[in-house]
């Protein structure tokens, strides 16, 4: 019952290592260009939020995106696999950090620009929802039970909480709207928005990549490690359980 | 004849402990077979994993043909189960609870069949009249246990799985079981129970299985012969 | 399917027309709710008539996270589920029938609490064509995501505090979508209502798919 890798424990592996680096060193750069950029007319300083900003949501969109897709692999018997359930369960962690840094940078920026923390706009409720939704999927993978029954729980709320965004997203949206246009429509050629910016919004894009990728494995890791003691334990309970008959044999 | 119930090295947790340690089990068609063994041995999970209530992690399982890793539901429908709880609805009276029971058991499109049983069975296990339109939640636990008697006796079950059937019972009740049991085994029903009844289930009981650690530990054919040679899977 | 959620809906609705929980205790409490908006937001500044819509559809909410804890309540007492598992119900027709148990349970509470809304906010009726379509969606919208999210936290011992955390976000759609329809239908803003009920017509489509879907993937396991 219990894998022949057993005796292996999952290990940091190199490209872990290098996926690291790469992380760290795109991140910096993001930051230091970010913050040498120039002041824009209509935002001033804030502008440069636009480093951080876009790139967090899409990281956080991005991580729920493979939370989806790995929970309809586990759901699905042909490609039922335990490591689909550990990919979802540290995507969706990493990506619940992800969007709350959205919502507090996309606050800290608000403030400034539109004169509120905080509006009823159609992506903000959404991103703010879609946060209550991940943190009930984490609360509900928090419940000891059975691995399968955990792993097919969760993998119905992550599906059910995918699909509720856009629902949300149109609700809110007719209902009222305030956000600027989506930061990458204005990568058009008729854009005023300066190069240099531009530039630096895509450095970023690929430094929280990078980032969400370096955290998914690491997570990844930990979860393995969680299971692989488990079912360490789950040998020795069997060990054990099989003795009590000896013991008895042996009267 | 085809096995009723065939477990090899079957391992089953509960939470994470491992309630079935690698079990084996056969079980022919039309037999009563009498699970025995102290508390703790993996009884009642040999009946939960038979029932399909229990996910079985490792091993080969399967219940009258149907394999219960891959589909208990077809499993579910074709078994009974008397368990530590009665599977009861508390408002609903005996009579509701039962024809719920029966309803839910008849094959889809089939009429009435179930329906008619219904009366004669409550009657036979003293819950006609008054009694039965009583809500459960307000009868008396061995009375309870009668109703979930009768719930079973309607579902007309190949594989009837009963933990403790004895318990909670009078003499009569006892004596109506038995009898009950031996009619199901009559129409061809299989028979696994659970018991600490000494006399009583051993003659209810073509063959005895001794569980201890999750596994078998002793197998006698017959409940009259000398205890066979221990074995140890 | 259809015989097994027949089956299925004819016994809870039985056993809560037995236990009167939902009569004894979940009406009131929409009632009470409906009350203590009055407290809360001045009734003679006019606040209340205006936000009538919302906080009705609020009242609703509350109230089916009640109706659905209460459904898979029912199931845990003797058994804690294995009981409805053993029958070998079609896992469809089992989501089916606690949905339409659900709905008939809170269409009835719907009603009352109008009527709550009339009395105790002074709201004047109008557009019924309008008020209907828009509850009946959205009620079925609730049923069937409330179903889903009542067997996802069946079972676990947590689930009391769990459900809501889970439920009320995917709700969140429902409760603003149909204070908007009503919000037209009683006149207090002006907005094409139909769209809304269009809205809530997909919200619904979509759950009641999951649910006839994953309803089974729920069921199966131990």
């Amino acid at each position: 019952m219990t894998a022949p890798a057993h005796d292996r424990l999952p290990a940091r592996s190199q490209a872990s290592f290098i996926l690291g680096a790469a992380a760290l060193l795109a991140l910096v750069s993001t930051i230091v260009l970010g913050l040498g950029l120039p002041p824009t007319l209509e935002q001033g300083p804030y502008a440069r939020l636009i480093a951080i900003h876009p790139p967090l949501a899409w990281a956080a969109y991005l991580a729920f995106g493979v939370t989806a897709i790995t929970s309809v692999l586990y759901l699905w018997s042909r490609t039922r696999r335990r490591v689909w359930d550990r990919v979802a369960a540290s995507s969706a962690e990493v990506g619940v950090v992800f969007t709350a840094l959205t919502l507090v940078t996309g606050s800290i920026w608000g403030r400034p620009t539109w004169g509120v923390w905080w509006t009823w706009d159609a992506r903000l409720t959404s991103t703010a929802l879609l946060l209550a939704l991940f943190l009930g999927y984490l609360a509900l993978r928090g419940v000891q039970t059975d691995v399968h029954t955990r792993a097919k729980r969760s993998a119905i709320a992550a599906l059910v909480a995918v699909v509720d965004v856009p629902v949300v997203h149109f609700s809110v949206e007719w209902w009222r709207t305030l956000h600027q246009g989506r930061s990458l429509a204005q990568l058009t050629p008729q854009s005023d928005l300066d190069g240099s910016y531009v530039a630096v919004m895509l450095l970023g894009f690929m430094a929280m990549t990078l980032v969400y990728g370096w955290l998914l494995i690491e997570r990844y890791r930990v979860e393995a490690l969680e299971e692989h003691f488990e079912d360490q334990g789950l040998d020795r309970a069997l060990e054990e359980r099989r003795a009590e008959a000896e013991a008895v044999v042996a009267r | 004849m085809a096995p009723a119930v065939q477990l090899r090295s079957v391992v089953a947790l509960v939470g994470r402990f491992p309630a079935l340690a690698g079990i084996d089990l056969d079980v022919a068609e039309g037999e009563v077979v009498l699970l025995r063994g102290p508390n703790g041995a993996g009884k009642t999970s040999v009946l939960r994993a038979c029932a399909g209530l229990l996910a079985i992690v490792s091993g080969e399982a399967s219940v009258l043909g149907h394999d219960l890793r891959r589909d208990r539901r077809s499993v579910r429908r074709l078994v009974g189960m008397l368990g530590h709880a009665g599977f009861l609805y508390d408002d609903l009276t005996a009579d509701e609870n039962v024809r719920f029971v029966a309803g839910a058991s008849e094959p889809a499109g089939a009429h009435g069949g179930a329906d008619a049983r219904i009366g004669p069975v409550l009657a036979r296990m003293g819950l006609g009249g008054r009694l039965g339109d009583v809500p459960v939640a307000r009868l008396s636990a061995g009375q309870r246990r009668r109703v979930s008697i009768a719930a079973l006796v309607v579902r007309r079950s190949r594989l009837w799985l009963l933990d403790e059937p004895h318990a909670g019972l009078d003499a009569e009740g006892r004596e109506l079981l038995d009898e009950l049991v031996r009619e199901a085994v009559g129409t061809g029903a299989t028979v696994l129970f659970t018991s600490h009844e000494g006399d009583r289930a051993t003659a209810l009981a073509d063959r005895t299985v001794s569980m201890i650690g999750g596994q078998v530990q002793v197998r006698t054919s017959s409940p009259d012969e000398p205890r066979a040679a221990v074995h140890v899977a | 399917m259809w015989r097994d959620a027949a089956l299925v809906a004819g016994k809870d609705l039985r056993i809560e027309a037995r236990s009167r929980v939902a009569t004894n205790q979940v009406a009131p409490f929409a009632v009470l709710v409906l009350v203590l908006f009055g407290f809360a937001l001045d009734p003679d500044r006019g606040i209340l008539s205006r936000a009538s819509a919302g906080l009705f559809w609020v009242a609703v909410l509350f109230s089916a996270l009640l109706a659905v804890q209460r459904s898979f309540a029912i199931e845990a007492v003797d058994g804690g589920g294995d009981g409805l598992r053993l029958l070998g119900l079609d896992p469809a027709g089992i989501f089916m029938g606690k949905a339409a148990a659900v709905f008939v349970e809170l269409a009835a509470l719907e009603l009352l609490l109008t009527l709550g809304v009339v009395v105790l906010y002074g709201v004047d009726l109008g557009g019924a064509a309008l008020m209907v379509a828009t509850a009946a969606v959205a009620t079925l919208g609730l049923a069937a995501a409330g179903t889903v999210y009542g067997a996802l936290s069946a079972g676990l011992r947590v689930r009391e505090t769990l459900l809501p955390l889970l439920l009320l976000p995917v709700l969140a759609p429902v409760l603003l979508s149909a204070t908007r329809a009503w919000e037209v239908a009683l006149g207090t803003s002006v907005d094409d209502g139909w769209r809304w009920v269009q809205l809530l017509g997909v919200f619904a489509v979509v759950y009641v798919t999951f649910g006839l879907v994953g309803f089974g993937a729920l069921m199966e396991e131990s």
